[in-house]
């Protein structure tokens, strides 16, 4: 956690990050930058199937259609601010020439998409519509 | 691209690879923003309708901002790296269409 709060100052300020070892090859940065800007469509996406999910599926329930739509924003949301902190670790990691970081991240958005997928299936299954 | 941006190009083309996904970034931000606005209109025409046009709007018009800055420095032979301030601002329009969503989705 204290580690995390020191991830965010360094959001903010970026020439701390610059004092700090050497600059990379100009490549593994842009390299970063690439996968920096895979997770924000990513999170884009995730965004947007949040608004999809409000918008294209009346036929559900309030309750359900709300909730997946909340859980697919919260995760897209999440999404997104964890793209910057990982492409600021690993800008520093790269200046300090050490192993880039590790992440559970990956792991837990995989389970989060296919628990709500999982959900949809049974929702559809099991008719919990509110128009049969 | 310029013929000046041409000399010296390394052979990956990791420029005009990051350019795309710049690129590509912006299209994936224009159709969340579509559905935003999809959401946001729902037909009574009413003062709060206007200003969520307007804030997906403006949103949209900073994060393709942010891209075309971007796009122009990744035409130099070696481009410097993307600044802190430009990757928080990506970030804040997707957590902004996130929490706009969440404001109407109530």
């Amino acid at each position: 956690m204290i580690d995390f709060v020191k991830d965010v100052r360094l959001w903010f300020a970026p020439q701390r990050v610059k004092d700090e070892g050497e600059t990379p090859d100009y490549r593994f940065s842009l390299a970063n930058e690439r996968t920096f800007l895979a997770w924000i469509r990513t999170a884009l996406a995730l965004v947007g199937g949040g608004f999809a999910v409000d918008q294209f599926l009346p036929d559900l329930r309030w309750g359900v259609r709300v909730g997946m739509s909340l859980a697919l924003l919260a995760v897209g949301a999440a999404c997104a601010l964890r793209a910057v902190n990982h492409w600021v670790r690993c800008e520093r990691a790269m200046r300090r020439g050490e192993d880039l970081p590790i992440s559970r991240f990956p792991v837990v958005l995989s389970l989060g998409v296919g628990l709500v997928a999982v959900s949809m299936v049974l929702v559809v299954l099991m008719g919990w519509t509110s128009r049969p | 691209m310029t013929a000046s941006g041409t000399a010296g190009r390394d052979a990956g083309l990791q420029p005009e690879r990051t350019r795309l996904a710049w690129r590509r970034t912006t299209l994936a931000c224009s159709v969340t923003a579509v559905l935003a606005l999809r959401t946001a209109l729902r037909g009574s025409g009413s003062a709060v309708e206007v200003l969520g046009t307007a804030v997906i709007v403006l949103i949209w018009l900073a994060f393709l901002g942010i891209a075309h800055r971007r796009v122009r420095q990744l035409a130099a032979a070696r481009p410097p790296g993307l600044a802190p301030r430009s990757a928080l601002a990506a970030v804040a329009c997707t957590v902004a269409l996130s929490v706009f969503a969440v404001a109407v989705i109530f």
